[in-house]
């Protein structure tokens, strides 16, 4: 079914942040931040600043009414640095102005001092130096320690991954307006209206009932826009409280990229054990993740990767460690998958270099290993109608497997500078948030006398398309047609204690409260319906097709006449629910639980295409079997899983996030930071659906689709080092993401001089 | 320093009175409220800014696509813009249609650039191919679909044209009654007739000129609108000709303008393909040669194209032109050989004939709209069997888009022997010094370098120059 919404974006009338309309008076802010990665601030002159022609104030941490503090899970954040500079671009003031360009002008007129120390960039130094944002945490299954006996072969090893930058298309914005009372409203380019509600609660000291968030849509997120739209939304908001005047705050791309975090990159060490036909005994990691300079939402992200260090995988004895380690970049922060992907990509570079050594393709060791019915997870949940077979062993016939193989084995014998290889890559991510606390929500559900309906919820639309799939759980359930149906902004004073639209839990937890809340409205008309019909007693009324239906057969009540009757009987249109995820827990402590209401699966085969000549490389293919559930919406949803897919492509090749050794950010541009681009989309991208109708705590049995198919892409990497060792098998493999082209050439030219040979008789 | 401008927006005309040097992304959000036109990055690469510009040339109406956050508005003086909101006169458009179909997008940030951009291709007149078709949005950036949904609707409008029969009908009037334009297109070439461009300003020494604009935006757009005195390079008249077995590129050529002339496609085959991993779409139809050599990058394109075709500069300060080499240009990183009161009026190189080789090598990161890591750019002429003529350059290497003096000049009077070829190979690499920066480690550009190296050679003589020489 097409998506409402996407008649708006076609036409460019919808709405984002930037483009409503501006109130009398609105101002400017702009962003003066740290210039080194470590220090002491020991001067700092604004009064320059402050006298450049249209600036209209300067604020600084010492102006800040409430308490300097924007860490949301551990409080080690403040919004305006006071005296210690932890990364390069931490906010240090806010300058207020009537026009953007003399702003960046008056940028340049603050002066600094600062005693400069030496940064940490990296996890492990991080790591070596004690620098740890929380203690260790640690999942643990079977026996270890006695496990490695049992075993033909132990294989040890590294694998690395990169940062990654969002680069949502709609760059960090907020707008605030003083309201009456002191209180304020905030548009918010926000995932998570209330985290920013909250901070600005304690940033102004005021209470949360005093601060409006609203956001109409995103420009994307992907996770970026989660906990770090927050800062920005405090700025302005503090400027708007001290001014009294509107502001607005919006990043150029540049500043976006410089001052806000990544997906974190992470550092594993691996040891894995198997038995010589691939079946895998053993499996201790050690994660070491490079958190930044703050928490942010780092330990979450922590626990994500050990809840899915053994992927798609049944390992009886596994012992994960996850460290999370402090250094003095932006703090990094959630980016679809959570930690998840990371966590993933070391026990495939695991089972990839026992595969080398046992002289077996890599899927042989895969397939051998996947998830059966009831097979335990590290973390002690069992998995519960698992497809994680069925999804393989239906990528592996529909998609050809044997046949391309032969096509490739072909293809490279006859090509001496072009190389193909191939990977296949399963997938198993659990839904819900793992802080259980979050997996809730509410919904508010008016109906207008003209049977119209207008829908809020703490849903936040960012392109995953929730607003579509919320219009069709109430027009589902009123059996009204879409076009009546409004997904009003998502607003804390309409919803109050949202939980961040994240974790791919958007639809599912406010589906689920918006079912409820429809639910009970429709047993109201139903009930006002029968006064209206008058029927006996055995009569059965149902609504159908905007009429009431006797025992299934159309009467001449419409929903219209139903609405307005209801309203004349001053009988309530409006209803509110709240919804709570049942049948999830964790405890922390022993590290043991059911934390998911559910798994999604599914199996991604991949082929790539090597230049060795000049290390270029294509990927020519991705072709999945997904586990959707029972997709309530196919364009919406694999409109999704491709996204998340190419997302997940430019994770494993292009993109690559450079600091110099001083930690200042080298690509801090999209000329410098590339991600895919409509070339680099493979030839083909097939997402098929498996249909299967076991989730109940998926919005009608639809599952979660934002983030598991991001991780099918983890498979690109390996296809390329493949078809790279078609070339030079000799290489020292290193399992370090990105796989650049410039990492390509190096590996293909690895142990060779640097000057050609002459050739023989020519 | 405001100036007036006049031009038809959409369907109405706008008379403003402004900083010429304003973006029109800024005056379209801003002053006319079109906020269908995004920012997504101000520096030219994501192309969510993207606008049409339609303008008369050769007395006819013609429309190319540009990014509105590069654009100085006193570029639109008497021209048609049309953003999104100018297409939505009418019921959805069939590509609008398409994108709601196909899943094409998500968020919708970048959708109205894509939809302009492809619009616009439509417009162009040309042969319609999905080659090209998908070409025409290479400057757009879709982050959340990754574009496979985009290319399904790209293939199903494609095939909707395979049936067109052209006739004699206009192409505009075509795409009126298929609903892609809305009716108010059709007077837009009568109108702007009408609709005098102001008087072209003379080059005026001594100020900051601003060319395509491309580079200057994005490295001091603020100094352009706050504090630098301003003028401008307009595109004027034939831009690429021949005279006395020379040819002539003036530096106000874009480098659309070089990919699609039939002149430099006849001497050098391909040569349009080269063109195509310059920039995107937008950004070609923008970039001017005269920008490139004085933008000075190290790795600029056609600057490495021109240093192989022995190209000479046409210096000019208003009354007197002088001619240099382009390899005697540059002094230094980002400093050349030009007096404050000059500007480059254009290009020269000797049409080769006989027997000749040309070849141009880019790798960047991403294949398309990225800044190379290293290229090269190679001719060889032959005569009976020996190297007469041999001019290789190389970007990336040095602080200076480089001349590679010492490879070529050893292939001179030499036959093209494997030996001689390798050995000039191995004298290239001496010669350059690249270091480690953010495109690349100085070990990886060196050994990219030497491929590039190899890959004109193989292109050129495949019998001796085989791939055995690299395993
Ligand atoms: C997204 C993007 C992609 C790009 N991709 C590439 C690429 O692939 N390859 C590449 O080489 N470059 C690339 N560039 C860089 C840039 O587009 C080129 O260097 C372009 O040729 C600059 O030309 P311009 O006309 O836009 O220059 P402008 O920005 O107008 O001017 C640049 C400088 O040249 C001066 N100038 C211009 N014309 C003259 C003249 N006739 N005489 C004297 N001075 C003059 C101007 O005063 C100014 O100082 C890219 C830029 C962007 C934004
Ligand atoms: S705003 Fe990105 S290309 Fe113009
Ligand atoms: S739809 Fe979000 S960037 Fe394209």
């Amino acid at each position: 079914m097409k998506n409402y919404d996407w008649i708006e974006h076609v036409k460019g009338t919808s709405k984002f942040a930037d483009d409503l309309p501006v109130v009398e008076g609105t101002l400017h802010a702009g962003v003066f931040t740290s210039p080194t990665a470590k220090g002491k601030i020991t001067s700092l002159n604004i009064a320059e600043a402050i006298s450049h022609p249209g600036i209209k104030a300067v604020f600084t941490a010492k102006d800040i009414p409430g308490k300097n503090q924007i860490g949301a899970i551990i409080a080690d954040e403040p919004l305006l640095a006071d005296e210690d500079l932890h990364y390069v671009g931490q906010p240090i003031a806010l300058i207020v102005g009537v026009e953007e360009y003399s702003i960046k002008q008056a940028l340049r007129k603050i002066k600094i001092e600062f005693e400069e120390q030496k940064p940490i960039l990296d996890a492990r130094e991080a790591f070596e130096k004690k620098e740890l944002i929380i203690p260790p945490q640690i999942f643990a299954i079977g026996d270890i320690d006695n496990a490695w006996d049992k075993c033909d072969l132990i294989i040890e090893g590294t694998a690395d991954t990169g940062a990654q930058e969002h680069l949502y298309l709609e760059t960090q914005i907020a707008y605030s307006i003083p309201k009456e009372g002191g209180g304020i409203k905030l548009i918010s380019s926000t995932q998570s209206p209330t985290a920013v509600q909250r901070c600005v609660s304690r940033i102004l000291n005021l209470d949360m009932h005093k601060i409006e968030v609203d956001v109409q849509r995103l420009g994307g997120g992907f996770g970026g826009k989660e906990d770090q739209a927050t800062a920005w939304a405090a700025m302005a908001a503090l400027a708007c409280n001290l001014l009294n005047q509107p502001i607005k705050l919006k990043l150029s791309r540049q500043e976006d990229m410089r001052y806000t975090g990544k997906r974190h990159p992470y550092s594993s060490d691996f040891k894995i054990g198997l038995k010589t036909d691939g079946t895998i005994i053993a499996y201790k990691v050690d994660f070491f993740q490079n958190a930044g300079a703050a928490a942010d939402l780092s330990t979450a992200i922590l626990d994500r990767t050990l809840f899915h260090c053994t992927n798609s995988y049944y390992i009886p004895n596994v012992k994960a460690t996850a460290y999370s380690c402090r250094t003095n970049l932006p703090p990094n922060t959630a980016f679809r998958g959570f930690g998840g992907p990371q966590g993933m990509f070391v026990i495939e570079a695991a089972i990839h270099k026992a595969a080398l050594k046992l002289n077996l393709q890599p899927f042989e060791i895969q397939a051998k290993n996947l998830l059966k019915e009831n097979d335990k997870f590290p973390y002690g949940q069992k998995a519960i109608n698992c497809v994680a077979r069925k999804t393989w062993s239906s990528a592996v016939d529909k998609f050809q497997l044997a046949k391309k193989i032969n096509y490739i084995n072909e293809y490279n014998s006859i090509n001496a500078l072009s190389k193909k290889g191939i990977a296949l890559m399963p997938i198993c991510f659990g839904i819900s948030f793992t802080n259980k606390m979050l997996n809730q929500a509410s919904a508010l559900v008016h109906i207008y006398t003209d049977g119209s309906v207008g829908i809020s919820t703490a849903a936040i639309e960012m392109g995953q398309g929730v607003n579509m799939k919320l219009r069709q759980v109430a027009s589902r359930i009123f059996s009204v047609d879409i076009s009546k149906i409004k997904i009003e902004t998502t607003n804390t004073t309409r919803i109050a204690n949202t939980s961040p639209t994240a974790a791919s839990s958007g639809a599912d937890l406010n589906g689920k409260a918006l079912e409820k809340t429809c639910l009970i409205l429709r047993e109201r008309l139903l009930k006002a319906a029968e006064e209206l019909l008058k029927t006996g007693s055995n009569e059965e009324l149902s609504l159908n097709n905007e009429n009431i239906a006797v025992n299934g057969i159309k009467s001449n009540l419409a929903w219209d006449k139903l609405i307005s009757f209801a309203y004349t009987n001053r009988i309530p249109l409006s209803a509110h629910a709240h919804y709570a995820t049942p049948g999830i827990d964790f405890d922390r402590s022993a590290a043991k639980g059911n934390p998911f209401s559910y798994h999604v699966y599914g199996t991604a085969i991949i082929e790539t295409t090597v230049d060795c000549l000049r290390g270029i490389y294509e990927i020519n293919s991705i072709e999945t079997i997904h586990d959707f559930g029972h997709s309530m919406n196919h364009i919406v949803d694999r409109s999704q899983a491709e996204g998340a897919i190419i997302q997940g492509l430019g994770w494993v090749t292009l993109e690559e996030i450079k600091h110099s050794s001083n930690g200042r950010l080298l690509s801090d541009s999209l000329s410098t930071y590339k991600v895919p681009d409509i070339h680099f989309t493979p030839d083909k991208v097939s997402v098929e659906f498996l249909e299967n109708d076991f989730a109940s705590e998926a919005i009608f049995n639809s599952k979660a689709v934002g983030e598991p198919p991001f991780m099918y892409s983890i498979g690109a990497y390996f296809a390329l080092i493949n078809a790279i060792m078609e070339f030079n098998p000799h290489i020292k493999i290193k399992y370090d993401s990105p796989l650049t082209p410039e990492k390509a050439l190096l590996m293909l030219y690895e142990g060779k001089e640097l000057n050609f040979s002459t050739p023989r008789n020519k | 320093m405001k100036r007036r401008i006049s031009f038809i927006c959409n369907k109405n005309l706008v008379e403003a009175y402004v900083n010429p040097a304003l973006t029109l992304l800024d005056f379209l959000r801003k002053n006319e409220r079109l906020t269908g036109v995004k920012e997504g990055c101000r520096e030219g690469d994501c192309g969510a800014c993207s606008i049409m510009l339609g303008s008369i040339e050769n007395n006819s109406l013609k429309y190319e696509v540009v990014n509105s956050c590069l654009f100085p508005i006193a570029d639109a003086d008497g021209c048609h813009v049309v953003t999104i909101e100018g297409i939505n006169e009418i019921d959805l458009s069939p590509i609008q249609k398409s994108f709601i179909n196909e899943g094409s997008t998500q968020c919708g940030f970048c959708t109205p650039g894509f939809i302009i951009s492809l619009t616009c291709y439509l417009i162009s007149g040309k042969q319609l191919n999905y080659a090209d078709a998908i070409d025409s949005i290479g400057g757009n950036v879709c982050r959340c679909t990754g574009h496979a949904a985009i290319i399904r609707s790209v293939k199903s409008i494609m095939d909707s044209f395979i049936n067109r029969n052209a006739g004699n009908e206009k192409c505009i009037d075509y795409l009126i009654s298929k609903n892609y334009l809305p009716a108010y297109f059709k007077d837009i070439e009568i109108r702007l007739m009408n609709l005098k461009r102001q008087t072209v300003p003379e080059k005026l020494r001594n100020r900051l000129m601003i060319a395509g604009g491309t580079d200057l935006y994005v490295q001091r757009h603020d100094d352009l609108i706050l504090e630098e005195e301003v003028d401008f390079i307009f595109n004027t008249g034939n831009k690429i000709y021949t005279e006395n077995n020379s040819c002539f590129v003036e530096a106000s050529a874009t480098a659309s303008d070089l990919g699609n002339s039939e002149l430099l496609k006849n001497i050098f085959p391909g040569f349009e393909d080269f063109i195509k991993l310059f920039g995107s779409k937008p950004i070609r139809n923008r970039a001017t040669i005269g920008g490139n050599i004085i933008n000075a990058s190290p790795i600029g394109d056609i600057t490495s194209i021109l240093l192989s075709l022995n190209s000479s500069l046409h210096i000019t300060d208003g009354l007197n032109e002088r001619i240099l080499p382009l390899n005697e240009f540059y002094t230094g990183y980002k400093t050349f050989n030009l007096n404050s009161n000059e500007f480059i009026d254009k290009v020269s190189f000797k049409i080769p004939e006989g027997e000749y080789f040309f070849n141009y090598e880019k790798v960047s990161k991403r294949r398309h709209l990225d800044i190379a890591s290293v290229n090269s750019s190679a001719f060889i002429k032959m005569n009976d069997g020996i190297i007469v003529e041999a001019k290789i350059s190389g970007g990336g290497l040095a602080p200076i888009p480089l001349y590679l003096e010492k490879a070529s000049s050893f292939l001179i009077n030499k036959t093209a022997t494997g030996n001689n070829l390798i050995a000039s190979i191995n004298i290239a690499l001496d010669e350059v010094s690249p270091i480690d920066d953010v495109r690349g480690s100085a070990v990886y550009k060196k050994i990219l370098f030497r491929q590039l190296l190899f890959a004109h050679f193989n292109k050129f003589f495949p019998e001796v120059i085989t791939p055995e020489i690299l395993i």
